[in-house]
């Protein structure tokens, strides 16, 4: 029997019930739909998280104050027995060779006033070479002075320029920030969000100012710029002993780097997508039990149709065979449209919020297929082994249901 | 080609068996036409089940072209039924979703047949059995004289041996009842073993060789014991 010939009969057996039919295909179109775009979501996020974190460069150390077991999280938890200081990030520069830039960073929110408008902005306590380390570009004027950490000088991020100075130059106009006040040096190019920070939303101060406004001692972290072709294990392992020796001895200190940060939210966010993925799983699990129904049913309908087929010489694996495709197609049919639908509305969303990248893995789209196949196969094995078992004569002897 | 010997089928019901056929013997030569009659309950269509293979008895043996069938697996009795035996029943048993001529395919897909031999044979089917015309038609839009030739055109496209028919003219009025039994005759003409069972006396009647049961049991069989005695090996014949 040719497998053409074979799927010929078993969809034709799916045509004369176009309603069930169509309600068990819907079912596992919507099992399949969600596992493409619940899963797509979670891929989506990876991306947008790793994409953030690819931009830092890969040969930039981070060093932040606090020890965590699980390397990667720390800026989550944060128990520090010692202050990251000014002084440990010049003991840093001055004490690693291989390291050829460094700008600590401290970090607080104030709101931000000129003339009649205000705003909340992130400031961030800085250095000048923290635009070389982050590679940031000026519109106007020029970044932090290199000589003066205390300066009471600020330079706004694109939109709080546009905010604050909507019609008129804002250099050497003056801003307040919190109780103090600053003269604006400086516009940055627009950005967009790197590290959870939007750039755009950002206010840069000298460092030693920031921590008096906002009466800390202690940094936010210290970014370390590592030559080119220097090894970045070594010039990492070599800062965190400068630090621990400042420290009185304590690894107080979490070192990331690039690579680190991109395989832990790899991992955490691959993870999270695996479980997007097992719980619309179980919606596919359910619409395979739909198609196990609406095969039973079939059987029970077409008891005379099946004695008829073995009464022509149809073998058991031939009936089984029948019915199984039959299922398969069903299923596989709705994994079809269930793909079609999670992918147009993977699009959708992609139109909705362009930042997020959604973004279906190849893998869920060829699960999706094979998983939806399967699912027809095994909850229409029960079925088709039902029918291929009836007894012919019995079959045959029912009257017309 | 038929030669049954000791057949019993016994139907376990609850506490007490039915005993449906209790030691049939009967032996029936290649080309013969055979009507089974006798009363309601006598055993006819488990006789004719068990003929066909779609049934095995309880006991006894049943040679069908030398072959012992109680010895075939599943497999192979499929196989018997494709390409030895064709079945006619009393509620045609068409597919509703297929049309004439794909009823008639339906044997020929199952043994994989290609598709353009299928279709030849089909229409040649259909000009036999007088339908051409209704190739395109489903059971639905046949009448009932219509749809049993259809089931005769199927039951014979893989050219079986042996016929079987049970009460293939229980369902139909006199007029389309004799035009099928004249034609599966025809078929008996061209060498088919046809056997009939009936409860019609007019039909039975015009078969070569009568049997009647009852009880299951043959009560009666009008094949002259001369003949019978060298067509069937079998020594014991009630
Ligand atoms: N599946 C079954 N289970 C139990 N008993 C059965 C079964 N099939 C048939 N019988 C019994 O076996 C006996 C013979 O049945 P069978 O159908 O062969 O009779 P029949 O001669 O064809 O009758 P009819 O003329 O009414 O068709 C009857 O007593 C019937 O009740
Ligand atoms: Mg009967």
């Amino acid at each position: 029997m040719n497998l053409l010939d074979l799927f010929r009969f078993a969809t034709g057996g799916l045509h004369g019930h176009r309603l069930r039919t169509g309600l068990s295909v819907l079912g596992v179109a919507i099992g399949v739909a969600s596992v493409i775009l619940l899963t797509s979501l979670g891929e989506g996020a990876r991306r947008y998280v790793t994409g953030e974190f690819a931009t830092l460069g890969s040969n930039l150390l981070i060093l932040i104050p606090g020890k965590t077991e699980t390397a990667g999280l720390a800026p989550l938890v944060s128990t520090a027995p010692h202050d990251l200081t000014r002084q440990d990030a010049e003991a840093v520069r001055q004490r690693v060779p291989q390291i050829r830039r460094v700008a600590p960073v401290a970090v607080g929110t104030a709101s931000a006033t000129a003339g009649a408008r205000s705003r909340e902005v992130t400031v961030i306590g800085t250095t000048h070479e923290l635009l070389a380390i982050r590679h940031l570009k000026m519109t106007s004027g020029r970044f932090l002075p290199e000589d003066l950490p205390d300066a009471a000088v600020c330079v706004l991020g694109a939109r709080v320029q546009r905010e604050l100075f909507p019609d008129r130059n804002p250099l050497g106009q003056r801003v307040r920030i919190g109780d103090w006040r600053f003269r604006v040096i400086g516009v940055i190019e627009p950005r967009g969000t790197s590290i959870g920070l939007d750039l755009d939303e950002v206010v840069e101060i000298p460092v030693d100012t920031a921590l008096r406004v906002f009466n800390r001692t202690g940094l936010f972290r210290v970014l370390a710029e590592v030559n080119p072709n220097a090894d970045l294990d070594a010039a990492g392992r070599a800062a965190l002993e400068v630090l621990r020796e400042r420290h009185a001895g304590q690894e107080d200190v979490t070192l990331l780097t690039q690579d680190s940060v991109l395989t832990t939210f790899n991992q955490i966010l691959g993870v999270l997508t695996a479980a997007l993925a097992g719980i619309a799983a179980i919606s596919l699990g359910v619409a395979g039990l739909g198609i196990m129904n609406v095969m039973l049913v079939s059987v029970s309908e077409r008891t005379r149709e099946i004695g008829l087929l073995k009464a022509v010489g149809a073998t058991h694996a031939q009936v089984v065979a029948v019915f199984l495709l039959e299922a398969a197609v069903l299923a596989t049919t709705g994994g079809a449209i269930g793909l079609a639908a999670g992918l147009a509305s993977g699009r959708l969303l992609e139109r909705l919020y362009p930042d997020f990248p959604v973004h279906a893995p190849e893998w869920a789209i060829l699960a999706a297929l094979v998983v939806s196949c399967s699912v027809g196969v095994i909850f229409g094995i029960l079925p088709a082994r039902q029918a291929a078992r009836l007894d012919p004569v019995e079959a045959l002897m029912r009257r017309k249901a | 080609m038929i030669q049954l010997q000791g057949i019993e089928r016994v139907y376990e019901v609850g506490a007490s068996p039915v005993r449906a056929l209790r030691g049939v013997n009967l032996s029936i030569a290649r080309g013969d036409y055979v009507s089974i009659m006798g009363p309601s309950g006598s055993g006819k269509s488990t006789l004719l089940h068990i003929l066909g293979c779609l049934d095995r008895p309880t006991a006894g043996s049943y040679r069908l072209a030398g072959q012992e069938t109680a010895d075939l697996p599943e497999a192979e009795l499929s196989r018997v039924r494709r390409h030895q035996i064709g079945f006619i029943f009393q509620f045609f048993h068409l597919i509703p979703r297929l049309t004439a001529a794909g009823n008639i395919e339906l044997p020929m897909v199952f043994a994989g047949i290609p598709a353009e031999e299928r279709r030849e044979r089909a229409r040649r089917s259909l000009e036999v059995v007088g339908l051409t015309a209704r190739a395109g038609h489903r059971p639905d839009q046949l009448s009932g004289g219509e749809q049993q030739r259809v089931a005769i055109a199927r039951a014979v496209v893989m050219e079986p041996a042996v016929l079987l028919a049970d009460e293939p003219t229980g369902n139909l009025d006199s007029v389309s009842g004799s035009e099928v039994v004249r034609l599966i005759e025809r078929m008996n003409t061209d060498g088919l073993t046809l056997i009939v069972v009936t409860h019609d006396p007019q039909v039975g009647g015009r078969a070569r060789r009568c049997i009647r049961l009852a009880d299951g049991l043959v009560v009666e069989d009008t094949e002259p014991p001369s003949r019978r005695r060298s067509a069937a090996p079998a020594p014991e014949v009630t």
